[in-house]
């Protein structure tokens, strides 16, 4: 009778995930970005692809380190020599330093724009072409709405969008699936070497739709996420806290 | 109803056609020539430079010796055969079948045309008048039979035109040389004293064939008309264009969206077929004020694609004012390609840069916002970190070397480098502190130096001495210092990059 229950519950709780566009397992191909404590935070533990992550940045030094923890994750979504298009109104980002990262910077097409207006209907365009890896967009505003949209352009092609947004003036909640914030940490290297280590980031998972949120430490090291062990349990935190206005 | 052919022969062609670009050289005497085996042959010669007694074949040193003022203009090889395709085309004007007869002859097949002129005599004259008013000295002849038109147009001195089934007698009193014949067999008929083709016209086929081969045989036969000769006639490509005319003015977006799709549905149609694709198209719409409107589109890639085309157009259609309507649509190619065939593929694997959707995807971006908003980039070979990549002329570019990983590179690079505040103990050693927008930065870790050098052939000044390094909280940025450490100046420290 309890199991009973139980798979209702579970039925109820797929079809739940259905309707908010979490696609059902071995619908669409899994992309495995090589995260495993992280996925864990995940519906289903699976990584959500065909939606829309969300990047906050402050400062410039972490968006670099989120432009390096993207590329990482983009090299397992480029794997079989997809297309990535990268958005921007702005863009400093330098395609020759991605290659450290496991994806080849030739496959990123750029499309630098003027107005944020320009990028929307961009961003929109891109979502609806089945045929791309992933899109990127730096973008500081958007409304509630114009991410709905977007949501609803990529659950139909699966293609997987990455908002990065920059210092937003107000920080409204919009129809992404996860929120990310990626700071730089010191890197280490062994005792007594001099220099700069691998590139090390905090990633906090500050909302995840249907998951648990979370914060570890990633390193990554040749060709690889790892994920420091003293960090490795996912930590409940508090939700983030928004500006009101 | 019987064959008519006539014959252009262009006398002068090469040197005519030159008169014409250059007009001042009307009355100069001057030829065309070309190396041959270490010796400068004449090619064509114009008529003042022919009644100097300078002829085709001649070396150019013997001509001048007759003549020393003339004027040598160096051969253009395959000149003649480009002036009869373009001269063939505008002779359609007179006949559908037109064929080149290289090196300086047309053929028409005039069958059931020339009544349409007001009979042979008249559609000759206007030949004649219509060439030699644009400059070209021409001979025209009428028959039959190709051979005999030919014959007539070289060798016949009184009347152009044979009258039908009158070739027979027409030719016997010419030279053999009217045959179109090789030099060799020319030779030996001059040997044998056959000075007119009355003289072994009537002669048995097989003694001919043995003394001059089989050639004669054909050449006799096609000139009197008992055997058949084929020419192939020059195509005309039909412009790709489409028309759309109104019954009432259309002046709503609906309208005019409806009719794009119409036309591009007969055009892509055509493409397909000919397995063409568009590259760029005009929409031209003809107002009823007499104002075109005009709406242009271009792919990256030939394509016959309706659906992707029509979005294309879609974009541009709030640019098109109808004013008081339009009456007219006219869709016109100014560029079609072969399109290139895509194999299906087997099993599914992730689309890469020559995706078809892709490729549409960056049209429909380029048709809004403009092509130069899309970039890729590729590594140049430099080490210069600004000029290390460079744009891809295309998305089939490929890179013509690897991208390197064993020189660390910014994730984040600034487009110009930002003066920074620093503290650094001693030459070559990375800053212990730096001030960057009012913030102070410990570092804590640094790599380096690695000196990048300027390209000296391209700008002058200092090298850069980059440092890698990272501060308390973990962030790493890219510095450099520039120049060297000299007692009498102050070095500049700048910041370049972040690292991830």
């Amino acid at each position: 009778m309890t199991s009973g229950k139980a798979d209702i519950i579970a039925a109820l709780q797929k079809e739940i995930l259905s309707l908010q566009g979490y696609k059902a397992e071995g619908d669409t191909a899994v992309v495995n970005v090589g995260l495993e404590p992280i996925t864990r935070s995940f519906p289903n533990a699976v990584f959500p692809t065909g939606t829309i992550h969300e990047l906050l940045t402050e400062a410039p030094e972490h968006t670099a380190a989120s432009g390096g923890f993207m590329a990482a994750l983009l090299s397992a979504f480029m794997q079989q020599g997809g297309v990535c298009l990268w958005i921007s109104t702005s863009r400093r980002f330098f395609p020759a330093a991605f290659k450290a990262f496991g994806v080849e910077p030739d496959r990123f097409i750029f499309v630098d724009l003027h107005r944020e207006k320009e990028v929307l209907w961009t961003i929109e365009e891109c979502l609806k072409c089945r045929g791309l890896a992933a899109v990127i967009a730096d973008l500081a505003e958007i409304s509630f709405t114009q991410s709905r949209r977007l949501q609803l352009a990529a659950e139909q092609s699966n293609v997987t969008a990455f908002i990065l947004r920059t210092n937003p003036r107000k920080l409204n909640q919009i129809a992404s699936t996860a929120q990310w914030r990626i700071r730089p940490l010191p890197s280490q290297l062994e005792e007594g070497l001099p220099g700069v280590g691998f590139p090390r980031w905090k990633v906090e998972l500050l909302k995840v739709r249907n998951g648990q949120p979370g914060k570890w430490e990633l390193e990554w090291s040749l060709g690889q996420f790892v994920v420091l062990p003293e960090h490795a349990a996912p930590v409940i935190s508090d939700p983030p806290k928004r500006k009101v206005g | 109803m019987g064959k008519r052919y006539v014959t252009i022969w262009f006398r002068h062609l090469v040197t005519d056609w030159m008169t014409r670009r250059q007009p001042e050289l009307q009355e100069i005497p001057f030829v065309f020539a070309t190396n041959v085996h270490g010796r400068i042959e004449i090619t064509a010669a114009n008529k003042a430079a022919e009644s100097q007694g300078i002829v085709t074949g001649m070396r150019v040193a013997d001509a001048k010796a007759v003549f020393p003022a003339l004027k040598v203009l160096d051969n253009r090889p395959g000149l003649e055969q480009k002036l009869l395709k373009v001269l063939g085309e505008w002779c359609i004007r007179y006949t559908p079948v037109v064929a080149v007869d290289l090196p300086d002859g047309l053929i028409l097949d005039v069958s059931g045309c020339a009544h349409l002129w007001g009979g042979e005599h008249d559609y000759l004259k206007e030949i004649l008048t219509k060439f030699s008013a644009y400059g070209y000295d021409v001979r025209v002849g009428m028959a039959d039979t190709i051979g005999a038109a030919w014959a007539i147009a070289h060798y016949g001195n009184v009347y152009p035109v044979i009258a039908s089934g009158e070739q027979t007698t027409a030719l016997l009193s010419l030279h053999p040389a009217a045959l179109r014949l090789d030099t060799a067999i020319l030779v030996r008929l001059h040997k044998l004293g056959f000075h007119k083709i009355a003289s072994f016209a009537n002669m048995p086929r097989s003694a001919l064939r043995r003394r001059f081969g089989e050639t004669l045989l054909t050449r006799l036969g096609q000139a009197l008309g008992q055997e058949e000769e084929f020419i192939q006639p020059i195509y005309i490509n039909p412009p790709y264009q489409e028309r759309l005319n109104c019954l009432e003015p259309i002046r709503t977006a609906t309208g005019i969206e409806i009719a794009i799709e119409r036309l591009l549905q007969v055009l892509c149609k055509r493409l397909e077929t000919e397995g063409k694709g568009l590259r760029t198209a005009v929409l031209k719409c003809y107002r009823v004020d007499n104002k075109i409107v005009q709406a242009e589109i271009g792919t990256s890639r030939a394509s016959h694609h309706v659906a992707h085309l029509y979005k294309l157009f879609e974009l541009k259609i709030p640019s098109i004012e109808p004013a008081l309507g339009i009456e007219l649509f006219v869709l016109e190619v100014t560029k079609a390609e072969d399109v290139t065939q895509q194999q299906e593929e087997l099993w599914a694997a992730a689309p890469g840069l020559e995706e078809a959707g892709i490729a549409e995807l960056l049209d429909r971006i380029a048709g809004k916002v403009g092509a130069d908003a899309i970039r890729r980039f590729l590594p140049a070979e430099r080490y210069w970190p600004e000029r290390s990549i460079r744009l891809a002329a295309s998305m089939q570019d490929k890179p013509e070397s690897g991208w390197r990983l064993d020189r660390p590179r910014p994730v984040m690079l600034l487009p110009t480098p930002e003066a920074i505040e620093v503290t650094a103990p001693i030459p070559d050693y990375p800053p212990m502190l730096f001030r960057y927008r009012g913030k102070l930065h410990q570092i804590k870790k640094a790599d380096g130096p690695e000196r990048i050098e300027r390209e000296w052939w391209l700008d002058g000044g200092e090298h850069r001495d980059y440092y890698m390094v990272e501060d308390e909280a973990g962030q790493r940025y890219w510095l450099f210092r520039s120049g060297h450490y000299t007692a009498d100046h102050r070095h500049q420290w700048f910041i370049h990059g972040f690292f991830a």
